[in-house]
């Protein structure tokens, strides 16, 4: 049998160390998805009113380029968090989101839980505080790619 | 031929038996001695200085199966002169040898415990003995993984042995900073695998190979996990000439990586790796 959204919620890093009113809160918001292989989740420019909990599979964040075709930035696995638009205005995607193989995920509606966060500013600050530190570790994988640190040195 | 630290000087011809394309600038040399007999004992993580006559020397780790004592085995990517001129040897040709110099992967102390290794780039070659040796022994340690992170997928190193590895109950997990068409793996540092690898943090090690600034996040990252401090060890490099301590070049604060190093815990370098122009 399927499990509930809020169980679910306590196996993923993200909510497991959430208190019970807040993930109960959240889970009202979530649906259990699956994708395909190759399927796209999210095209830019398309509104973001959703973000997804990967529970199993990979997704990768993309860009179109018309010279290279699709430019993968990342990858996300299992256990990790993509999409972050709904949050803030004008709420559109700002890459394409892809399922690189099948993934189980669930997939949290934002309108629902921007209006639970305004209502619950206690519960708002929380789950911002958990976004940030999303936002810092990507940033900081990023730094990281950036750098090219595998180049060549000279000797 | 056996060769001796007490003549650490002295640079010693082999053979070049093979050399196998790695990556369009990486090569792997498998090097051996005319006269019948051993090549030197040595230990993973430790290195040799290798002469290509008539451009110079340059500290290069030694990449082969420590179990294999007639060949020695080194991966060597064309970045210089040195380098490059060492990737051309032709089968039959000869390369100067010093060494093996330096420490050594605590593969013993850490038995019983999971290993974590973590190769960056090249970083991967000095972290393959390391792979041999828990295949030969591999019921001595819990779980091991691998995680790997290399520029784009083409410049992945042994791509052939990693079915191998992964036989041997070895966690492979790669990641790359930049995909190529058909490329279905991960894209991302590779600090982005730690989170995802299981791990008995309390009762593991781990061993680090890459550029300096990866290495240190791959501490904090490892850390996080709970890894303890004392038991992260990296692999150094710096501009290693003598191999022995005599010149001074390698000195990083108190320590020559040729002589102390190049295997080192974190924790005993890491304010000097802070500092700039150090």
């Amino acid at each position: 049998m399927e499990k509930d959204i809020e169980a679910l919620l306590t196996e993923h890093p993200f909510f497991k160390d959430m208190t019970a009113p807040y993930r109960s809160l959240i889970a009202g918001c979530g649906k259990n998805v699956r994708f395909d292989s190759g399927q796209l989740l999210a095209k830019t420019n398309d509104p973001a009113n959703r973000f997804f909990a990967i529970r199993h599979g990979r997704m990768s964040i993309e860009i179109q380029s018309p010279e290279r075709g699709p430019l993968i930035v990342q990858t996300l696995e299992a256990g990790d968090i993509v999409g972050w638009s709904w949050l803030f205005p004008p709420y559109d995607w700002k890459f394409d989101v892809r399922a690189v193989e099948e993934v189980r995920a669930i997939s949290f509606d934002g309108e629902c839980l921007r209006g639970k966060c305004e209502r619950d500013p206690a519960m708002g600050y929380d789950f911002m505080k958990r976004f940030a530190q999303v936002f810092m570790k990507r940033l900081e994988a990023t730094r990281l790619q950036l750098l090219d640190l595998y180049g060549n040195v000279p000797r | 031929m056996e060769m001796s630290l007490a003549e650490p000087m002295l640079t010693l011809p082999l053979r070049v038996r093979k050399n196998r394309k790695e990556t369009h600038d990486t090569r792997t040399l498998e090097l051996v001695s005319d006269n019948a007999g051993n090549g030197p004992a040595w230990r993973p993580g430790q290195f040799m200085m290798l002469y290509a006559f008539g451009s110079g020397e340059i500290p290069i780790s030694i990449s082969g199966d420590p179990a294999r004592r007639d060949t020695i085995i080194h991966t060597v990517r064309a970045v210089g002169d040195v380098s490059r001129a060492i990737c051309e040897a032709k089968a039959g040709s000869s390369i100067g040898v010093r060494g093996p110099f330096g420490s050594a992967w605590p593969t013993d102390r850490y038995e019983e415990h999971d290993i974590v290794l973590v190769a960056g780039g090249i970083g991967l070659a000095p972290l393959r003995p390391v792979l041999y040796t828990i295949m030969a022994n591999r019921s001595r340690y819990t779980r091991v993984s691998l995680l790997i992170g290399a520029r784009s997928p083409d410049l992945l190193l042994y791509r052939g042995e990693m079915l191998q590895w992964r036989k041997h109950e070895i966690d492979v997990r790669l990641t790359v900073d930049a995909a190529i068409p058909g490329w279905q793996g991960a894209v991302g540092a590779v600090t982005t695998l730690i989170p995802r690898i299981e791990v008995n943090a309390a009762h593991s090690a781990a061993f680090i190979v890459g550029p300096e600034i990866m290495m240190r996040f791959v501490v904090l990252a490892l850390a996080q996990r709970g890894v303890p401090l004392n038991r992260l060890f990296v692999s150094l490099e710096r501009n290693m000439k003598c191999a022995v301590g005599f010149c001074g070049h390698c000195q990083l604060g108190p320590a020559f990586i040729c002589k102390d190093g190049p295997i080192f815990p974190y924790s005993q370098l890491e304010r000097w790796l802070a500092i700039r122009n150090v």
